[in-house]
């Protein structure tokens, strides 16, 4: 209470700044948190645009809409855009907004560097979409930019592109400091490691990831700068260099970005699945072991994405076995969510209707996972549309709905209302019955041979992908209805009290709805 | 509208029983026609069931949650939350069904990295797009082309049966008999995949990859390249003809005959019109993917020839573009793809098409000439 008392006295001298420049300069990880989130929304509503394109040219076999030159912009666009734009983003946003208030701290312990992370992003972004008017056009090599497809052969934006991803790491990299600074030091009296929400915990090690790997995604950006300006044949077999070289140093960044994409998300659901069943969430330490498992494991299966190489074949063999290893600690997150849930009192509220979802569907995207990771089955799945399958159910259900679960847990704590709970619902079930519409089918077509990234398929697949379009669009039109849902619900209504969940738990529904712009300028005390 | 009847019909029974669909609404993997695709469908199935059983008791206890743990029926919450059996029971229980799904998987990838006494070697080459064979024991080799026409892709004629899946020359192999491929590529990466065969291998330019086949079912097998490799990455199928060995030798010997034959044109003495005629063909199977039919070319990537400076300039220096492409840009080195007479007419023909007027014609023979002088 003291806390609240002091917070009110503050408001006075130290409410937010008025006009622009209450955002511009902002170090409050408020305003920070809400501008990424607001951010990541926009750039989720780009990227699916150019979902929304590609699945329009793909509504029918042969070429409708858009040229295989634009098909390919699209797919690289949308894929970059959706991972570096809108899923990290989103939840660097949730971060900034939600472990101050967890962990009893009353700001992130590097405000500056925190407003300047962010500023770097919208400057990130809008060079690399300014690629699609330059010309020769946006980058078109895949959001994997092999090598040389992206050197010798990428187009002449492709400079630009790399100047972007760079601005993108360092953003990521200063966000993940000020994560691991923050959760290090500013936890409050009493609150141990072993006592913190999971949602710190799995942030605190996906910062790790993300201070291990950007760099390498540096790196390897950088080489490739080499090659296309200054000569050097790092991944030109022509000049002595390694085209699979590159495949190595991407992955060895990318295997890890996937778990950069889902860890925090795992963390969120691990705080609604127990407020939702009214149950302590079953075996917590065992999920902060498996994560900071899967965390370690994430730097040794790098290679499966690259069974059909030509790595040797013991190399191969050891990848197959590290990544059937990695399904054994996601294993136990599901288990044990699923044991909370048992036995609980359980009610289906928004952001519990998102969290089952993220379950079942995550589940099942791990189990098309586990059959990639069966290495000799990978040659006949590998760059087909049973990866793509694969990608979105952990993308889509995982990262997707996870954000979804935790905007609508806690926006009564961001706004001060309550959100319309039918609307939310609404948006739940056409999100998932267009989710699952639009990448099912992607399995069968898989399986039945059609590749990825192809503007343009042969007719035993035409059926399949007239469902899967439908399905997208049906996803990519509800979540307007999201957007509706939000604006509506900052915009006022039912007032939310301090804690509007019953089986809430935590630090952060101590403190009044909506948050006070300062919190915890004198910490509680944990017991 | 008949088809698309035929599609509701088939929506509404394929998705309530998709073992008695149609062959367009195929839901699964097919075996396939060799040992190694039959190894992989068996190890697909066993993974799948085994995340069918995982799935059934996980999902069933959480929708036995949901059905029976409600607070509206009045449920209280328990108090539990940890119980280490359980816990170390559901760590090593799905470690142990992984290493059983290992021991098949391990013996599966020995048997498919086996590229030992192979009965015949074909070195397969990706290019920006199409794909080069070259029957290294024989000494014969060619390409094989997108053969759709593009007034199918572009809608303006109904697509035929093997839509986007036909060339010009297939592969042609032999059945029963152990085939290994070598492949490679000329400028970005591809890879070469026959679903039916399980054999799928990237071509790396730089790189050698070994993968094999031994085909037991005569038959036309179809794939495609599966790793992005610029414009038209959806527009390079893979066909391969399985036939039987006698008919296989009657081919190879016919081939060898033809690779005669053009080495004979060469010598030929030609005439302006017949290297335009042939040049037009040429043209348009090599070089129109990026250049374009009408010469216009898709600038900046790939520039027009109509009116360019090289097809109206001086012709040694046309004559070395193509025969020697230009480095690091996807205009390829042509003079070891193409015969001499191909050569010799498509750069007449480009001097001369599309409102270039130059009136000079080059001859195979100076072609020959000119390779053999480098
Ligand atoms: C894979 C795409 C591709 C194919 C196929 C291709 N070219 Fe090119 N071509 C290019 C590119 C790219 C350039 C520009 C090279 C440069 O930057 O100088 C070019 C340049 C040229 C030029 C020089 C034009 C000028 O004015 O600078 C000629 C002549 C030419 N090509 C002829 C051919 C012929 C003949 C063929 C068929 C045998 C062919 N090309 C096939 C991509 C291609
Ligand atoms: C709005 C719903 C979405 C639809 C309809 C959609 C559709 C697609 C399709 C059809 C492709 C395959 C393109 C191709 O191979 O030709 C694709 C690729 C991809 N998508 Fe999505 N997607 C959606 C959301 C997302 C989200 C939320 C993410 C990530 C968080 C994502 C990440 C990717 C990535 C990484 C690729 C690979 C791009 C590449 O091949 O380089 N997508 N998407
Ligand atoms: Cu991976
Ligand atoms: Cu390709």
């Amino acid at each position: 209470m003291s806390a609240v008392a002091g917070t009110h006295a503050q408001d006075h001298h130290h409410g937010p700044a008025r006009g622009i420049s209450r955002w511009l300069l902002t170090t409050n990880h408020k305003d920070i948190g809400s501008m990424y989130l607001i951010f990541s929304f926009t750039m989720f509503l780009l990227g699916g645009t150019m979902a929304m394109v590609i699945r329009a040219e793909l509504f029918q076999p042969g070429l409708q809409i858009v040229q295989p030159e634009f098909f390919n912009q699209m797919t690289t666009m949308h894929g970059l855009i959706m991972v570096f734009g809108a899923v990290m983003p989103a939840f660097v946003g949730l971060a900034n907004w939600m472990i101050p208030l967890m962990i009893g701290a009353p700001d992130m312990a590097l405000p500056r560097m925190n407003n300047w992370s962010f500023w770097l992003l919208p400057c990130a972004f809008l060079i690399l979409v300014s690629t699609l008017f330059m010309e020769g056009g946006a980058p078109n090599f895949g959001w994997t930019f092999y090598a040389p497809l992206s050197t010798t052969y990428g187009p002449p934006s492709t400079t630009f592109f790399i100047f972007a991803i760079h601005i993108m790491g360092v953003s990521s990299i200063m966000g993940a400091i000020n994560v691991i600074a923050t959760v290090l030091n500013m936890r409050a009296p009493g609150m141990t490691l072993m006592k913190m929400p999971m949602f710190v915990w799995t942030w605190l090690i996906t910062a790790f990831l993300l201070i291990a790997v950007m760099p390498v995604l540096a790196g390897v950006v950088t080489m490739m700068l080499m090659d296309i300006n200054f000569g050097t044949s790092f991944f030109n077999a022509a000049g002595g260099g390694d085209p699979v070289l590159f495949q190595h140093v991407f992955w060895f960044f990318g295997h890890p970005e996937v778990y950069i994409m889902i860890l925090p998300a795992f963390g969120a659901i691990s705080q609604i699945i127990p407020a939702f069943s009214r149950k302590r969430l079953f075996g917590y330490a065992s999920m902060v072991y498996a994560t900071g498992a899967i965390a370690l494991l994430s730097f040794l299966v790098w290679a499966h994405h690259m069974f059909t190489v030509g790595v040797p074949l013991a190399g191969q063999l050891f990848f197959m076995y590290a990544t059937l290893l990695i399904a054994v600690p996601t294993g136990v997150k599901v288990f044990n969510w699923v044991a909370t849930m048992f036995r609980g009192s359980l009610t289906f509220e928004a952001p519990m209707l998102f969290a089952i979802a993220f379950v079942i569907l995550f589940s099942i995207g791990g189990f098309s996972g586990l059959m990639l990771a069966i290495a000799p089955a990978d040659f006949q799945y590998h760059d087909t549309y049973f990866v793509v399958a694969h990608f979105h159910y952990v993308l889509v259900p995982g990262a997707i709905f996870g954000i979804f679960a935790s905007a609508y847990f806690w926006l009564p704590k961001w706004t001060g209302y309550m959100y319309d709970e039918t609307l939310a619902k609404t948006h739940f079930w056409l999100s998932f019955v267009g989710m699952n519409l639009a990448f099912f089918p992607m399995h069968f077509l898989g399986l039945a041979g059609m590749p990825r990234r192809i503007p343009d398929y042969a007719l035993q697949f035409a059926d399949f992908n007239m469902v899967s379009s439908i399905g997208a669009f049906m996803f990519g039109a509800t979540q307007l209805l999201f957007l509706l849902i939000v604006v509506k619900c900052a915009r006022g209504g039912v007032k939310a009290p301090a804690k509007p969940w019953e089986g809430a738990e935590g630090l952060e529904w101590t403190v009044p709805s909506p948050a006070p712009y300062h919190t915890f300028t004198t910490p509680p005390d944990v017991k | 509208m008949r088809v698309h009847a035929q599609r509701v019909g088939a929506l509404s029974g394929g998705l309530l029983f998709p073992a008695l669909s149609m062959a367009d609404w195929t839901v699964n993997m097919t075996p396939g026609v060799t040992g190694t695709s039959n190894d992989i469908f068996d190890l697909h199935m066993t993974i799948f069931w085994i995340c069918v059983a995982i799935g059934a008791v996980v999902f069933g206890i959480m929708f036995w949650s949901i059905f029976a743990h409600r607070k509206s029926q009045g449920a209280k919450p328990a108090n539990f939350h940890e119980n280490t059996m359980v816990e170390v029971l559901w760590t090593l229980i799905p470690l142990v069904i992984l290493v059983i799904m290992a021991i098949p998987a391990t013996a599966t990838l020995i048997d498919m990295y086996d590229t030992t006494e192979s009965d015949i070697d074909i070195k397969v080459t990706g290019y920006q797009w199409k794909w080069q064979y070259e029957y290294i024991n024989e000494d014969f080799g060619y390409f094989s082309n997108l053969t759709t026409p593009s007034d199918q892709i572009r809608n303006r004629q109904t697509k035929g049966e093997n839509y986007l899946l036909e060339v010009d020359n297939p592969m042609v192999i032999p059945v029963g008999k152990k085939v290994r491929f070598l492949l490679t590529a000329n400028d970005v990466i591809h890879s070469w995949w026959v679903p039916d065969f399980g054999v799928k291998k990237d071509a790396i330019p730089g790189f050698i990859n070994e993968a094999w086949t031994r085909v037991d079912k005569p038959g036309t097998y179809r794939g495609q390249c599966t790793e992005l490799c610029g414009k038209d990455h959806g527009f390079m199928p893979v066909v391969v003809k399985a036939v039987p060995e006698e008919e296989y030798n009657t081919w190879v010997a016919d081939q060898k005959a033809a690779a005669e034959k053009e080495r004979e044109l060469t010598q030929k003495d030609w005439t302006m019109d017949e290297l335009m005629e042939r040049g037009e063909k040429a043209y348009a199977t090599a070089c129109a993917a990026c250049h374009q039919v009408n010469g216009n070319g898709v600038p900046p990537a790939f520039p027009a020839l109509r009116g360019s400076a090289i097809a109206t300039g001086d012709i040694a220096a046309h004559i070395d573009v193509v025969v020697n492409g230009v480095s690091g840009t996807a205009m390829q080195a042509f003079g070891g793809q193409l015969n001499e007479a191909d050569l010799a007419a498509i750069i007449t023909y480009e001097r001369n098409a599309w409102g270039n007027k130059m009136g000079d014609m080059v001859t195979p023979k100076e072609i020959f000439d000119y390779k053999n002088q480098q």
